[in-house]
């Protein structure tokens, strides 16, 4: 099977779907030339002119119009450069793209599906560096997703591409050139089914995004120790696929969530919370948390280093845990 | 003056200074030949910042930086009549201009090394730090400057964004509120004609930048902002009316970036080398090269004077910087509020005890 980056397999998700369905079109700020701060959009031009449209600066614009748009059978590809910026669309984000199938008593579709470069890369500083999942998993209405691989990356953003409701796509910048193989036949992965990484019996890691390639690191440190952990990847929060993440822990006894988000509020401390109310007696100690401390991403290389999350957090918490 | 006599919806751009270096002597504003020699070295400090700043980019000595060249008459000229009670909100473009205004080179300098400190204006500077989202700072700067108007200390608040900026409902909102308010704000909108790799015309419908301001109840003037005598006749007019309770200003400086987006850019994919051609020959500094070389006050010895005056003032500053050793961890939580959290301080005690097992181990 061939090797392709995230960056590739998302591309080509793109370009197979606009192949398949003529209403998808893509919209963001310089997606033409650069395609993007990722350069994830570039080549769209050259093979669909015309269903791409370069905007102005103007997020709340960009969210805004893809939704007017979807209501009457488009399905937009809105990009907003990064996650950071989606705050400047929040209202159309939160009041209107979430809400607006309920408030239409489910007379219309939503197929939006806005792509946000995410979480921290080196020296991007407080306003560049951010995880914004908590803020959007909470606003009921928005399907959140996450993918941690290429071939993840590429399933899931066809499944969001085929849907109807507001997808929010969390492409980590860090992920961008990871490679895996990634078949070139179609495939969709559903939202919300969870992956089992790696299989282990002793403690469970469930981790999303960036964490998912720490986790099988730290798995790979531990088993020498004779600790097997289990690396569960969530793939997608909101729908979220309790039964997989509750099944590891029955069989682990032992948890440690992770997410590169601010620890507080955060998407952690929501899947934390449904083990410990729903999956308490398969517990043999309280769930762990590693995530980011309360601050911005500092600007400065050595303090950043010290904010974003590490293999080495984990292996701390999956010894303290079996230990 | 200006104001009154140049329509923007008539495209009507003032320019004082042609490009040949020869002055509109009936629009000349009353600098000497000393000041404009001051700001001749004043650009060309920036100048050389800004080559010097794209080298320790490449050698991995600063972060992604975002580059002026072509763009220091519009920094030089219209930081030239402000006072230092009067505030400047700018964007990452404007490293010039906030120099200008009392940021030494070597915190500025800090700030592309990736330090937050570089932030940290020295006491009496009135600039704000740099705000990475586009659009966001000018409804600051209408509240500094509605601040000041409410305490009727003289200031004026002065704000900087590109032409990409005017396509965020933020900047509109600024320019609104500061109409309603009256509120003693000047808009710089250094139009250098692309927003990384989109061209103006994309952003915008309206023929020209500066008629926006009509819509809001205030002038809007369009100028060379290659020319320094006419960004600085058009600035002092505009500081001057607002500092007198005449209200706010949108200035559309009509510029061109000769350089990348910044560091992380390549211009080449968006546009062509005559082009870049044709703008190097409107080169700002040129200009007033010529210009003095035409009244006797430019020399070649001068020049070389400055240069190598001019590079030591930015080696130093940039040597300085690189001194100053990386921010201690304890940082990260001390400027969180006030007075940090018991949360923030726990988080604060465990990270220091983690780092001291990693040092004993
Ligand atoms: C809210 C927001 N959206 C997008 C970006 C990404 N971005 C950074 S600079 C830039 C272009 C800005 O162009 P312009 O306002 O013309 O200023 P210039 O860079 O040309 O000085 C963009 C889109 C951002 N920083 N903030």
């Amino acid at each position: 099977m061939p090797k392709k980056s995230m960056r590739d397999a998302l591309r080509e998700a793109l370009h197979e779907e606009m192949e398949r369905d003529d209403s998808i079109i893509v919209l963001g700020e310089d997606v033409i030339t650069h395609g993007g701060p990722y350069a994830v959009t570039r080549g769209i031009d050259e093979k669909f002119p015309g269903r791409i449209r370069q905007t102005p600066i103007s997020e709340a614009g960009i969210v805004g119009t893809a939704l007017g748009a979807a209501l009457c059978g488009m399905r937009p590809v809105a990009e907003v450069m990064y996650v950071d910026f989606a705050t400047c669309a929040m209202d159309e984000v939160v009041n209107q793209m979430a809400k607006v199938r309920y408030m239409f008593g489910g007379q219309t579709d939503v197929p939006v599906v806005l792509r946000l470069p995410s979480g921290s890369a080196r020296l991007l500083a407080a306003q560049h560096s951010q995880c914004l999942e908590a803020w959007f998993l909470h606003v009921p209405g928005l399907q959140v997703v996450v993918p941690s691989t290429a071939y993840d990356a590429k399933g899931l953003l066809k499944t969001a591409l085929r849907g109807k409701d507001p997808v929010l796509f969390m492409e980590y910048k860090r992920l961008y050139t990871n490679e895996c193989e990634v078949p070139d036949e179609d495939y969709a992965i559903p939202f919300g089914q969870a992956d089992v990484k790696r299989e282990g019996r002793d403690v469970t890691i469930v981790a999303t995004g960036p964490m998912v390639p720490k986790a099988l690191e730290a798995a790979d440190l531990l088993s020498p120790e004779g600790i097997e952990v289990e690396v569960v990847d969530t793939r997608t929060l909101v729908p979220f696929d309790k039964a997989t993440v509750f099944a590891s822990v029955g069989k682990t006894n032992r948890a440690i969530v992770t997410d590169e988000e601010v620890k507080r509020g955060g998407t952690s401390a929501e899947i934390a919370s449904l083990i410990a109310e729903e999956c308490f007696d398969a517990l043999d100690a309280p769930v762990k948390r590693v995530a980011a401390a309360e601050v911005p991403m500092p600007f400065s290389p050595e303090l950043e280093k010290l904010v974003v999350p590490k293999t080495e957090h984990l292996v701390a918490a999956a010894r303290e845990l079996v230990g | 003056m200006f104001a009154d006599r140049y329509d923007p919806l008539q495209d009507e751009m003032v320019s004082i200074l042609t490009p040949d270096g020869c002055c509109d002597e009936t629009l000349r504003p009353d600098l000497d030949d000393e000041q404009i020699r001051t700001m001749y070295r004043q650009m060309l400090t920036m100048r050389l910042y800004d080559r010097k700043a794209v080298s320790m980019q490449r050698q991995g000595r600063f972060g992604t930086y975002a580059q002026m060249e072509g763009q220091e008459a519009c920094m030089a000229a219209s930081t030239y009549p402000l006072e230092p009670r009067d505030w400047i909100v700018s964007s990452y473009r404007e490293t010039g201009a906030m120099w200008m205004h009392g940021v030494p080179l070597k915190l500025l300098s800090l700030y592309w090394m990736g330090n937050e400190f570089g932030s940290h204006m020295p006491d009496g500077v009135n600039v704000l730090p740099v705000s990475i989202p586009v659009g966001s700072h000018p409804l600051h700067a209408v509240g500094l400057a509605y601040a000041g108007k409410y305490r009727q200390d003289g200031s004026v608040a002065v704000t900087y964004f590109g032409d990409g900026a005017t396509s965020e409902g933020d900047v509109h909102e600024a320019m609104n509120l500061a109409g309603v308010y009256e509120a003693p704000c000047v808009f710089f909108c250094q139009n250098n004609q692309y927003a990384i790799s989109v061209p103006v015309r994309e952003q915008t419908a309206s023929p020209t930048i500066a008629q926006k301001a009509l819509a809001y109840g205030f002038p809007g003037v369009l100028v060379d902002g290659n020319d320094i005598m006419a960004v600085y006749a058009v600035m002092q007019e505009a500081v001057e009316r607002a500092r007198r309770g005449g209200g706010p200003s949108l200035i559309e400086a009509y510029t061109y970036r000769l350089g990348a987006h910044t560091t992380a850019d390549d211009p080449t994919k968006y546009r062509d080398d005559a082009e870049v051609e044709f703008w190097r020959s409107r080169d700002p500094l040129l200009r007033v090269q010529k210009y003095l070389h035409a009244r006797g006050a430019w020399s070649e010895d001068w020049e070389h004077e400055l240069l190598e005056a001019c590079t030591g003032e930015v080696e130093q500053a940039m040597n300085d910087a690189e001194a100053v050793p990386q921010p201690p961890p304890q940082d990260m939580f001390r400027y969180m509020f006030a007075e940090p959290s018991a949360a923030l301080r726990e988080q604060e005690a465990a990270l220091l005890a983690a780092l001291q097992v990693q040092q004993k181990g």
